[in-house]
């Protein structure tokens, strides 16, 4: 892969193939810890871990996995960054540890980490892993910081434990239940579907005004 | 909640119904979002997941209390976890299409993807940390299985009665579907409590 | 004319929407009325609300999505009057109105409009707000005025914070529950205004007798046995109101008359069961929500292998 590309590896997993808007992938923690934007940031930090170290790993060891056993050797080698991560963030994160609870060992089944091995570091350097593990790992992270945002603010009328909304607002109690969860990613995946909707259509109207 | 305690029934409705994987644990939603379009597919899947579920608690329990405790190499449980179920879903795999053709036929496709299947790691993690014993243990994953087979199948029934209904555009598919399990997971509210 | 073709459980057999929605309009004047005699103007005000909410959602969602606007056919107005109706007398104003555009835009519009929604719009409304601002949802007044004899049954204590469940445990006259000189939402305390637009929807041919039967039958059942009075557990809280008119919804219940039975069975039975040992003092609303979830599936059982159930050979 050409370095100039580069950049566009990076933006691709923030924007375009964003995992959690766009590819829809690795939904459970998603749903289950952005109640709260501080939980969503630690959730997506830790998930940036995994995918920067194993995407780094797994395109070093590329020319030696056989094929067939390729999906076992990878789930070994997310496996090992994810218990780095867990015993690293009981050590020195306790709190953040008990609120991402079972959700962190399951980082191991997330569908974008190893997505991103199979079809990514599987075939590229390790340069572009990395910066694809960064691209993507950030994507995931804003993505879980925004759901985060969102539900707490609704849910509580606080963002990052700061109060934005007054004491007049009453927050809307359902958006940090389980419920919430589901609400607030259908309405935001929509929400974003319809913006890039638009801009696809607006940018079609200008081309064949161009034409 | 210990099985000794509040009995097989009520044991039962704790994991199908009041802590449901999908609405109120959120393990397992790739396949619940994914594969929940058509009711037979739908149907495969969930009986898949709850054969599967149930011989992963079996052997996760065993593993742990007899392999990883005894050595205290305990902190490796993710890992072993999930090779045991990978593995688990190969064998079963090629014991079906060897000698259970007809299921084989019918739940053969799914059977790979169960292995990223976060409730099934899901489970025995939970088994583990609630100190469940070998029953229990099989029972919650069977159980928990049932509920999320019921969970699949509601949603598989409401998105095929609106395959011809006027749904916004950009709401079509996983938006929809999203909003959809909230919409169930308030109903299933309805079942908090119920163990206690 | 423009008929637009859909499957579901929404043919409308007997007129168009308008004539059908007028009828359940009428079957719903007598328990407005009596909860705006009981409650008082106080309760005029949060219907009102609501129903114009829940019309302006719906005006504003079709404008925006460039529809033809269709309010004329009344259906966001009988959605709205029933928000309106399974609120507090007391509510604040804006709660109401929240509840007609989340059942309005939430339930109804974004799954395609009338006929498509496969909740009760007014139901998840409720649930909806019940969950979000509960200590709101379930401050109830005393009826201003009293049809009966005893405001002795209840201390001062029951103005607010009191549901409509608690009254079990003394000892009210039968004809107070029935009158509607009980604490509750504005729809669902008069019981004899509930029957009465029963027997109308009834006679007009709006509902059939199979949902309501079997939904108060089971709970008067499964009330015995458990132990409590049958007559008391149908008559006080929402069994009534729930049954007559939330389950009855055509759009969210199964189609074939024995699916409606299991339907109510349904309803009936997980009432009873959230009553006794659930985490809330009452049941209603989940269980319709929750029945909601399965009509699909007891659609497709009962419908007689019409679509689906035809085993396909190989």
């Amino acid at each position: 892969m050409p370095k100039n590309n580069l950049r566009g590896v990076f933006v691709n997993g923030i924007f375009n193939e964003n995992p959690v808007f766009r590819l829809v992938l690795g939904t459970c923690p998603v749903i289950a810890v952005t109640t709260s934007a501080i939980n969503g940031a630690g959730m997506g930090l830790a998930a940036t871990f995994v995918l920067i170290g194993s995407n780094a790993v797994i395109s070093m060891l590329r020319n030696f996995i056989p094929g067939k056993v390729r999906i076992p050797a990878f789930i070994v080698v997310i496996c090992t960054f994810v218990t780095m991560i867990q015993l690293l963030m009981q050590a020195y994160l306790p709190s953040l540890y008990e609120a991402l609870g079972i959700f962190l060992p399951l980082i191991v089944v997330n569908c974008i980490i190893l997505a991103r091995a199979e079809a990514f570091a599987s075939k590229n350097g390790l340069m572009a892993s990395i910066v694809d593990g960064v691209g993507m790992g950030l994507g995931f992270t804003l993505a879980m910081v925004l759901m985060g945002t969102v539900r707490e603010l609704l849910g509580n009328g606080t963002v990052f434990g700061f109060s934005l909304l007054g004491a007049s607002f009453e927050p809307v109690l359902l958006f940090i239940l389980a419920p919430g969860g589901f609400l607030a990613y259908g309405l935001l995946l929509g929400i974003i579907n319809a913006i890039s909707n638009k801009r696809a259509a607006s940018k079609k109207h200008e081309e064949v005004k161009a034409a | 909640m210990r099985l000794s305690e509040i009995g097989i029934f009520l044991f039962f409705v704790n994991a199908a119904f009041s802590n449901n994987f999908i609405f109120s644990r959120f393990l397992g939603n790739c396949p619940y979002l994914g594969v929940s379009n058509k009711l037979e597919t739908a149907t495969g899947m969930g009986v898949a997941v709850v054969f599967v579920m149930g011989i992963a608690s079996l052997f996760c329990y065993l593993t742990y209390e007899y392999i990883l405790v005894p050595l205290g190499l305990q902190y490796l449980n993710t890992i072993a976890f999930i090779l045991i179920i990978a593995a688990l879903v190969q064998f079963v795999e090629m014991f079906m299409k060897k000698s259970l053709q007809s299921l084989y036929s019918a739940l053969g496709i799914y059977l790979p993807l169960i292995t990223t299947n976060c409730a099934v790691l899901g489970v025995t993690i939970l088994n583990m940390n609630s100190g469940f014993n070998l029953l229990e243990s099989v029972l919650s994953g069977v159980f928990g299985a049932i509920g999320f087979l019921l969970a699949i199948v509601l949603m598989a029934g409401v998105r095929e009665r609106l395959e011809s209904s006027e749904i916004p555009k950009a709401f079509k598919g996983f938006p929809i579907s999203l909003i959809i399990a909230g919409f169930m997971s308030v109903a299933f509210m309805g079942f908090s409590g119920l163990v206690k | 004319m423009n008929l637009r073709v859909s499957t579901g459980p929404h043919l409308l057999t007997r007129e168009n929407t308008q004539t059908l929605m007028l009828d359940v309009l009428i079957a719903l004047a007598p328990t407005t009325a009596a909860g705006i005699y009981l409650f008082g103007l106080r309760a005029a005000w949060v219907l009102c609300v609501a129903v114009i909410a829940a019309v302006l959602s719906e005006y504003i969602w079709l404008k925006l999505m460039k529809k033809t606007i269709v309010i004329g056919d009344l259906s966001a107005v009988v959605t709205g009057l029933i928000v309106g109706l399974n609120m507090p007398a007391g509510v604040s104003l804006w709660i109401p109105a929240l509840g007609s555009a989340i059942a309005i835009i939430l339930v109804k519009q974004l799954f395609g409009g009338i006929g498509h929604n496969f909740m009760n719009p007014a139901m998840f409304a409720r649930a909806f707000l019940l969950a979000s601002w509960p200590a709101r949802m379930t401050s109830f007044l005393l009826p201003e005025r009293l049809l009966g004899t005893s405001q002795a049954a209840f201390g001062v204590d029951m103005i607010s914070g009191a549901t409509p469940l608690v009254t079990k445990a003394r000892n009210i006259p039968l004809s107070d529950l029935l009158l509607g000189n009980i604490p509750g939402t504005i729809g669902e305390v008069c019981k004899v205004a509930i029957l009465i637009g029963l027997v109308y929807m009834l006679v007009v041919k709006v509902v059939s007798w199979h949902v309501p039967v079997f939904f108060v039958g089971t709970v008067a059942l499964m009330s015995w046995l458990v132990g409590s009075d049958p007559l008391v557990a149908i008559l006080s809280g929402g069994v009534l109101f729930g049954a007559v008119f939330m389950a009855t919804d055509y759009v969210t219940n199964p189609m074939q008359k024995i699916g409606q039975c299991i339907f109510g069975l349904g309803c009936g039975a997980m009432v009873v069961i959230i009553r006794s040992w659930g985490n809330y003092p009452e049941g209603v609303t989940y269980a319709i929500l929750f029945m909601n979830c399965l009509t699909p599936l007891i659609d497709r059982f009962s419908s007689k292998r019409v679509y689906g159930m035809v085993k396909k050979h190989a």
